[in-house]
């Protein structure tokens, strides 16, 4: 507050020579690699995706179009099962990958002994490469019955599952495997805001008699509030966004049952031989990340009361 | 502090300047790309597919020794390369693709119409050899202007039936006498099936494969799935008989007699590895893989078989395509000369000259790589025998184990790939193959009808 108050003082005397002197050049000198970095890799790539989403261009030629990228985008019949197919994802993996990591956090946080141990298992997954981390489960996945999964769940009289051979178990396959290789991230985030809770708050809480879930439930969850909250827009964010496993795993099969927005978009640009749409896929990127910021800003003014109180 | 704060001043606007200056330094490293290294022409090349046998590799890089031995102002680099329909688009944009690469039949038209194909029809045309094509095989490369643009190379192959004789063998049949009707490729699919647990048949469904496939299993029960018509433009007509026929059959194999194995997303690699691994009894794919499956899948010799697709119904022929090599755009006038003697040394002076054919034949034999795999002739019949002759003793594929095929593709219509939007056709077939193959359900009507609509206004959309 000071300060703006101070500039507006300061505002009638200003010439580019008390600029530099009150350290306007050093800030922009030393904000130059920040705004070079940013401008070049981010805020460049965004507005030529902007620009190129009125366009229809082979990166040879090049025309203007107007809307007509989105309109094609919107009257795609694909559009709606990869809309579909990525809530699904969602769901599914907030039902999942939501809870366990915070489980596995206030489990972890609670032992003893070798604690550095049981962080680093849980966050060896994450060290894995990706590619790598699919073509293992891919193996584990495999829909015989000798398949590795198939072949555990035969010891206690379960399937054989399809796993990714099938249109209805597809999508629940690459959850698991999604919510394996990101929950590690997740957990050391939670680690991390539970050493943070007050011990008195325990302490207080065990002085009147409370029960491990009610501690949980009463002292833990409230001061995670604002770590929950975060976490929750960014598992948002991030599933919105999956492109790696259905790339990878099924590319997008069975008969399109694990098809995402963001493989669409993969596919308009890149996904034929003669050369791709990237005006329909730099338009379908742009209605994305529109709905993400409505959603990212909603989520914020819905739950801005209750992060604060 | 004021010395300090000028230093960190500096330092920090060094740093932005040498960040953009990197930036703009692409430009020049490119430089190196289009011309020469230490007074050489510099020329990338395809080598082998990714994940091939060492043996395979000493073997051609004894090839580029002897290449660069008779041309000294060349450096060749070579570089592991598969063509797929969905990565080959962002290696085009991307620039990362070798001078000289691979491509398909079916894409040869389109890519010359966009302007992506080097314009090597003046050193084509130096070649000794450059009248003596097969007038419908060269028409492939061939641009509207009556110019070379990508020269046929490598295969060009018609489609045969894979089978691993010794599933044959466990399942009590006798690999001698593979199926000749469809009828008996199901039988024989149950039987392997039920005999050993492994698929009897199987198909490819991903990466436009399926689409491929199912319109190789189209023709060979006497339908098209497209359509030429006199202006030149293209009707889709994936609901036809044959092709409903041909998911059918797959729904039945799949469904009523188990025998396609649990896996069914499987594209070109994938099922050689599938099929090299004994995973798979008979799968259909170009008569050339033999080469592939050895290089990259070390399949037994002794376990592999190969006989022609059954034809049945008015009109059944077997899918013929093949494969174009072609220069990026990028390249210099230098390596465009350097690329078309390397198309000449690595492709075809081993099918037209008998010394280049044996040193070639010699050459993988010494390091245990195929020789003889079937293909068809790029030039005429008559000269594809002769080459082979010349060859004879150095042949070391099983050849007595893929005379089923050998003994009657000459006799067998070919019939072209669709020429309309072949990928897109293929993609959209991809997803209904699929959908039969993992939902018994599946309603194979209304799968095709809504994949025709849709490959209709593709090819409306291109035609416009």
């Amino acid at each position: 507050m000071a300060l703006t108050h101070d500039a507006r003082a300061a505002r009638p005397r200003r010439t580019p020579v008390t600029w530099v002197r009150r350290g306007g050049l050093s800030t922009l000198v030393f904000a130059m690699p920040l705004l070079v970095v940013f401008g070049l890799f981010s805020w460049l790539p965004i507005g030529r995706a902007v620009v190129m989403s009125l366009q229809e261009t082979n990166l040879v030629t090049t025309a203007w179009v107007g809307l007509d990228n989105f309109r094609t985008v919107l009257a795609d019949p694909l559009l709606a099962t990869a809309v579909g197919n990525t809530l699904w994802f969602a769901a599914l993996a907030l039902l999942l990958g939501y809870p366990v990591p915070l489980l596995a956090a206030v489990l972890m946080s609670e032992v003893r002994r070798a604690k550095g141990l049981y962080s680093a298992l849980a966050y060896l997954p994450v060290v894995v490469p990706p590619v790598v981390a699919v073509l293992l489960w891919k193996f584990f996945f495999d829909a015989r019955p000798e398949g590795v999964f198939n072949t555990m769940l035969g010891w206690v009289g379960v399937g054989p599952v399809p796993w990714l051979q099938d249109a209805g178990w597809a999508m629940p396959s690459l959850v698991l495997e999604a919510t394996w290789a990101g929950a590690g991230g997740t957990i050391i985030i939670y680690l991390a805001a539970l050493t943070s809770v007050p011990g008195e708050l325990y302490d207080a809480a065990e002085v009147d008699g409370a029960s491990v879930w009610r501690k949980v439930w009463h002292v833990t969850m409230p001061q995670l509030r604002g770590v929950l909250l975060i976490t929750f827009i960014l598992q948002i964010i991030g599933t919105a966004q999956v492109f790696l496993e259905p790339y990878l795993f099924t590319d997008g099969g069975p008969a399109n049952a694990t098809i995402t927005v963001l493989l669409l978009v993969y596919r308009y640009a890149f996904g034929q031989s003669l050369g791709g749409d990237y005006g329909a896929a730099t338009a379908l990127s742009l209605m994305l990340a529109a709905v993400l910021a409505v959603l990212s800003v909603v989520y914020f003014r819905l739950t801005r009361s209750w992060s604060q109180a | 502090m004021r010395s300090s704060r000028t230093t960190a001043l500096a330092l920090t606007g060094a740093l932005s300047f040498t960040l953009l200056a990197a930036c703009s330094s692409g430009s020049d490293d490119a430089g190196e790309g289009d011309g020469t290294s230490g007074g050489k022409t510099v020329l990338r090349v395809v080598s082998l597919l990714p994940g091939s046998e060492q043996e395979a590799f000493d073997a051609f890089d004894e090839q580029v020794a002897q290449f660069e031995e008779a041309n000294p102002d060349i450096d060749v680099q070579p570089e592991e390369y598969e063509w797929k329909a969905t990565t080959f688009a962002a290696q085009l944009a991307g620039g990362t693709l070798p001078d000289v690469f691979e491509i398909p039949f079916t894409d040869g038209k389109t890519l010359i119409e966009n302007g992506q194909l080097a314009d090597i029809d003046a050193q084509f045309q130096a070649l000794p050899y450059a009248d003596d094509f097969n007038p419908n095989v060269l028409q492939a490369g061939t641009g509207a202007d009556g110019k070379v643009y990508a020269i046929p190379a490598k295969s060009v192959y018609g489609i045969g039936l894979h089978y691993n004789r010794a599933l044959f063998e466990q399942a009590g049949l006798d690999p001698d006498d593979p199926p000749t009707t469809w009828d008996e490729v199901r039988a024989d699919a149950k039987a392997i099936a039920d005999a050993t647990g492994q698929a009897g048949y199987a198909t490819m469904t991903q990466n436009n494969t399926g689409g491929w496939q199912l319109t190789v299993a189209t023709y060979a029960r006497g339908g098209r799935v497209q359509t030429t018509d006199d202006d030149g433009t293209y009707t889709a007509t994936l609901d036809n008989d044959g092709t409903k026929e041909a998911l059918e059959y797959l729904h039945d194999l799949r469904w009523e007699d188990n025998s396609m194995g649990a896996n069914f997303l499987l594209d070109w690699s994938s099922i050689n590895q599938a099929f090299a691994a004994g995973q798979v009894g008979m799968y259909t794919s170009g008569s050339d893989v033999y080469t592939s499956l050895v290089q990259t899948n070390a399949i037994n010799p002794d376990d592999y078989g190969l006989t022609a697709v059954p034809l049945e119904g008015d009109d059944a022929g077997v899918l013929g395509g093949g494969t174009l090599a072609a220069v990026s755009t990028s390249a210099s006038e230098a390596q465009k000369e350097a690329a078309v003697k390397w198309i000449d040394f690595y492709y075809l002076r081993k099918l037209t000259d008998q010394d280049a054919a044996v040193k070639d034949a010699e050459t993988l034999v010494a390091s245990d790589q195929p020789v003889g795999t079937p293909v068809l002739p790029i030039f005429s019949q008559e000269q594809y025998d002769e080459s082979q002759q010349w060859i004879a003793d150095l042949v070391n594929v099983p050849l007595d184990q893929m005379t089923g095929f050998t003994d009657v593709i000459f006799d067998q219509p070919l019939v072209p790939e669709p020429a309309g939007s072949t990928q897109e056709l293929y993609g959209a077939l991809d997803t209904v193959v699929q959908a039969v193959l993992t939902d018994e359900d599946a309603d194979i009507d209304a799968l095709l009808e809504q994949a025709d609509a849709d490959v209709q206004a593709i090819l409306d959309k291109n035609a416009g």
